[in-house]
This record gives structure tokens, C-alpha cells and sequence, in this order.
């Protein structure tokens, strides 16, 4: 019976060795931003695991824009948020319309946009950036917020209509039939039986293309640069070419800006892991 | 009475014709807004990408630059290397997360933080904690051992090691979760049976968890290794491709030519990934498209 309960106890043992570790690897980034975030000036240096005079100080400064670096910190906060907000509508939109014509109403051509629409998908976004860079100052839209708007758009539609084509395919024909024996036209059959059936899938995908769209740099960096018109990780990364950065108040400015999406995966994170991990890797 | 069957039959499959072609219409219809997005920003700019690099003397040039070999070096240790590496521990720490404890299970819930937030601020959170004077790495060594630590992001093989644990900490949760859910699909009755037979761990592993995963951990592996050709953030942010551009990716030199303002160049560098992009795609689209 001990001799049990001592396997037990070295099992546990086992697994914390492995949990403990886990924890530190990945909360290491993530406190250390914290801790400079709420770090002094002079202290942030310092090199402590805890300040000694921990302050709010630091997120007074960034909110009231009273750094020459931060003077469009709510320009800019706003400009993430319209751009990461848009993307998601449109997206939704785009992918929605696409996924029913494909799944339900067997649309031709619907496999070739699918098989095409996938293979973007594969593609490495990083790689198109440079043509899209150079294609949207021939459309004129460079220096918009509509240039990263649209690249998200292209960027986020391909996955998106993938998951909702997967999913609408779950759905029974026989509702479709049911519903067109009652005369209902296609757009009856897709405002009333469609989108209301789908809602768990849409949430999914409204929140992939809106968080693809704010945690981007690359594209954002490449398709805007007026001060008025940068996103907030735009404006991060400019605090790097500077060489007196204050680095405790990039940190803190990252800091806020990674809230809200850590907030919404929280928030939708039963639709997000069922309804992406599903949906990332069918063998 | 053939003639009106026939003619019944006629009309029958003309009116199923006009009422199935409204159908037919709105399929269209709705497949005009991708169709557009597809045809503006994803087809005009991969031709008009082409068009740009059509040049042979841009690929000469490319060739004999000494920045672009090593990138290619770069890219080939970020996939092989340090792909293989996270696909490997995700693979491990699958089986960790599926033990049913209450504190692994909260442990899941932060183990996923370093894929839900933003890349940039965490990144710029470890390129400060490397820094060689006020960095907390170096802080910490030179308190425990009285002597300056490395300059880490200013040694070429460090930078480019660091740049690939960056990718690592970013992506491991999302492939950890993926496997856990492969891992959770095996029926439990598997592992009794063989553990009444006497089988070990090891030979668990060996004869039910790895061939139920063998097809989800390939197409996982693939997946993860056309994305990271991709992962500009990894080391742009936290070495910007220095020191003397010996960390460079191919995702990140494109765009450091396109910065020289030689746009050529830049397109003929995504133009040379594509021989190890496509394969892989092909094969993606060859497993998800049945």
C-alpha cells in the first residue's frame, strides 16, 4: 500500500518537473514586459525580479500621450482598432457569402475557388507582401488604413472560407430541401436557416481575421507610415529605430496594446480552439 | 400518351432548369466578392510579382550576394532545425497536457499566452532582457558570477538560435494543442489492453500513440514548416537580420532589399523560396483537399 502511494507521490513529482519548467518558459516574456511596465525609470534597469516601488506612473504617461514618442498613442489605438474591426466584418462577409455558395448551394466553379482560396492560404503572407506593397501604390490606396485593410481581408478570407465550408458542410441537407419545398429563395434559405445554424463558426472566424488583423506588422509597417495613419505595433517598432528609446514606456504601451487580444481569445476561447485547431490540421 | 409523357417530361426538367438556374445565379453571386479580393490582390500582384523578377541578371546578382547564401543557410537551419525541434517537444508536452489535473489544466490556460498575444511586445520583452548591459540575462549573470555576460543578439550562430526559440515560445502552444486534441482521439481502451499486456511506456508510445499520430504530427510538421518560411516577426524584431546581415531569413531579406530600394532583388529572393515553398504546399493541398 505505501509502496503505492510512494509511486503517486513520484508520478506528481514527475509531472511538476515537467509543469514547472513549462510555466517559467512561457510566462518568462510576458512578466518581464510586466515588470517594466510598472518599473520606475531608473529602476527598470536595475535588473530586480520585483521593483522596489512599483507604479502606475508609467501607464499615466502613455495614456495622456505626454511622451514625444506617444503623442498619437490614441490615434493610433484607434487605427488598430478600426483596422482589426473592419477586417473582421468584411472578412466575415467575404467568407460567409463564399462558404454558402460553395458548401450549400454548389455553386460552379465553387471547388476551383476553394482549391484556390486554400492554396493562398499556404502561401507564406510574409512572401506576398512585397507585389502587395507595390501593387497597392499603383492602386493609389498606399498610406490608406484601406491598403492594410484590404490586405487583411486577403490575407485572413482564405482560411476563413475553408473553416466555414468545412463547417457548413456538417450542416443536414435535408433543412436546405425542407426549406426550398416551403418556397424559400436563397437568400431566405441563407438569412433564416444558414447564418443562424453557423453562429458558433462565425464567432470563430470574426475573431481569427480581427485578431490576424491587429497583431499585424509586417503589412501594417510596409502600407502605412504617416504618424496619424500607423497602427500601435507600428508605432512600437519605430521606437526601436530611436536610439534614447524609453524602453520602459515601449513596454508598457506593448503592454496595453497585448491586452485585448489575450482578453477576446479568453473570452472566445471554447469557439476559438474547437472551432481553429479543428479546422488547422484535418488528417 | 408517349408524346404527352414525353412532353410532360420536357417541361418537367425545363421548370426544374429555370428554378435550379436562380440558384445557379445567386452561387455565382456570391462567389463574386472572393472572386474579386482573389483576382486584385492576390493574382495581379503574384503576376505583376513575376513580372518584376524576370530578370536572370537579378538572380546572378542574388547569387553571388554573400548576405542571400547565408540566408538561405538561415532558413534551411529555421525549418529543418528548429521546426523538427518544436514539433518534437510539442509532441512530448502533448502527453504532459493530457494528464487530467486541475492544475495542468490552468497551466493549459497560460501555456497558451505566448500564441494569443501579439508577437511584437513579447518579442521586443526577450530582445531587452538580451541585452548585453542592462539586460536581465546578463544582470543575473554577472550578479551570480561577477563577470559580463555575452553580447548575445551580436554573435550570428546566438542571434540566429535565439531568433528560432522566439518562433518556438511564440508557436509551441498552438501545435501542443493540436496534438493534444490527436492524442485525446485515441480510444483509452488501447492503452488498458496494453498496459494489461505488460507494455511499458516507451512501447505504448511505439505501438499506439505514434501510428494513431503519425499522419496528423506529418501533416502538422509540414504545415508549421511552410508558415515558419514565412515568420518574418521572429527575426526582424529581435535581430533585424545583424549583426553585418549574417541572421537573415529569406522572409526578412526580401524586405531588406525592397528597403534598399532594389525591388528587383527583392521579388527574385521570394521568387528562390518558391522551390521549397510549392513542394510543400503541394503536398498541404494533396492532404486537405480529399
Amino acid at each position: 500500500m505505501t509502496r503505492r502511494r510512494l509511486q503517486a507521490v513520484a508520478n506528481e513529482a514527475k509531472l511538476l518537473l515537467i509543469g514547472i519548467p513549462v510555466l517559467l518558459w512561457t510566462l518568462l516574456p510576458i512578466y518581464h514586459l510586466f515588470l517594466f511596465a510598472i518599473s520606475p525609470k531608473q529602476s527598470a534597469f536595475s535588473g530586480n525580479l520585483w521593483p522596489e516601488e512599483p507604479t502606475l506612473r508609467n501607464f499615466e504617461i502613455v495614456l495622456s500621450q505626454q511622451h514625444y514618442f506617444l503623442t498619437h498613442f490614441w490615434q493610433q489605438l484607434g487605427n488598430s482598432i478600426l483596422i482589426a474591426v473592419a477586417t473582421g466584418v468584411i472578412t466575415l462577409f467575404i467568407a460567409t457569402t463564399a462558404a454558402f455558395a460553395i458548401s450549400r448551394l454548389r455553386a460552379r466553379g465553387g471547388r476551383l475557388v476553394m482549391n484556390l482560396a486554400l492554396f493562398t492560404y499556404f502561401i507564406p503572407a510574409a512572401f506576398l507582401a512585397v507585389p502587395m506593397y507595390r501593387t497597392m501604390g499603383l492602386y493609389g490606396l498606399l498610406n490608406s488604413r484601406w491598403a492594410l485593410i484590404l490586405a487583411m481581408v486577403t490575407v485572413a478570407s482564405p482560411y476563413a472560407i475553408w473553416v466555414l465550408k468545412q463547417a457548413s458542410d456538417k450542416l443536414p441537407y435535408e433543412l436546405d430541401e425542407a426549406a426550398i419545398v416551403d418556397g424559400a429563395s436563397p437568400m431566405q434559405l441563407f438569412r433564416l436557416v444558414y447564418l443562424p445554424l453557423m453562429m458558433p463558426s462565425l464567432v470563430a472566424v470574426g475573431t481569427y481575421a480581427l485578431l490576424l488583423a491587429w497583431n499585424e506588422y509586417l503589412y501594417a509597417f510596409l502600407l502605412l507610415s504617416r504618424d496619424t495613419d500607423i497602427t500601435l505595433p507600428v508605432a512600437l517598432g519605430n521606437f526601436l529605430a530611436a536610439d534614447d528609446s524609453p524602453w520602459e514606456l515601449l513596454m508598457t504601451t506593448g503592454f496595453i496594446y497585448a491586452l485585448p487580444p489575450a482578453a477576446i481569445y479568453y473570452a472566445f476561447r471554447r469557439y476559438m480552439v474547437a472551432g481553429l485547431t479543428a479546422g488547422a490540421v484535418k488528417s | 400518351m408517349n408524346d404527352i409523357a414525353v412532353y410532360e417530361a420536357d417541361l418537367a426538367t425545363k421548370r426544374v432548369r429555370r428554378r435550379w438556374s436562380a440558384w445557379e445565379v445567386w452561387g455565382v453571386a456570391l462567389l463574386v466578392p472572393y472572386v474579386l479580393v482573389f483576382l486584385l490582390f492576390v493574382i495581379y500582384p503574384v503576376a505583376y510579382g513575376f513580372w518584376l523578377a524576370r530578370d536572370p541578371q537579378a538572380y546572378v546578382a542574388l547569387f553571388e550576394d554573400p548576405i542571400f547564401v547565408r540566408a538561405v543557410f538561415n532558413t534551411l537551419v529555421f525549418i529543418l532545425v528548429g521546426v523538427n525541434l518544436k514539433m518534437m517537444i510539442a509532441l512530448l508536452l502533448s502527453g504532459f497536457f493530457v494528464h487530467e489535473r486541475l492544475w495542468i489544466r490552468w497551466l493549459s490556460v497560460l501555456f497558451i499566452l505566448p500564441w494569443a498575444v501579439p508577437s511584437i511586445p513579447t518579442i521586443l520583452s526577450l530582445r531587452f532582457m538580451l541585452n548585453p548591459e542592462w539586460g536581465l540575462v546578463n544582470q543575473l549573470i554577472f550578479r551570480l558570477t561577477a563577470e559580463d555576460g555575452p553580447n548575445w543578439l551580436n554573435d550570428p550562430s546566438l542571434g540566429l538560435t535565439f531568433a528560432i526559440l522566439v518562433h518556438i515560445w511564440k508557436s509551441l502552444p498552438f501545435w501542443t494543442l493540436v496534438l493534444v486534441s490527436g492524442r485525446l482521439a485515441i480510444s483509452r481502451d488501447l492503452y488498458e489492453a496494453a498496459a494489461v499486456d505488460g507494455a511499458g511506456r516507451i512501447q505504448q508510445f511505439r505501438f499506439i500513440t505514434w501510428p494513431s499520430m503519425s499522419t496528423l504530427y506529418i501533416t502538422c510538421l509540414l504545415l508549421s514548416m511552410i508558415w515558419t518560411l514565412g515568420d518574418f516577426n521572429s527575426v526582424y524584431l529581435l535581430t533585424g537580420g545583424g549583426p553585418a546581415d549574417l541572421t537573415h531569413v529569406l522572409a526578412t531579406l526580401g524586405i531588406r532589399y525592397l528597403r534598399l530600394d532594389a525591388v528587383n532583388l527583392s521579388m527574385a529572393t521570394i521568387v528562390s523560396a518558391m522551390p521549397i515553398v510549392l513542394p510543400l504546399v503541394y503536398f498541404m493541398m494533396k492532404r486537405l483537399s480529399r
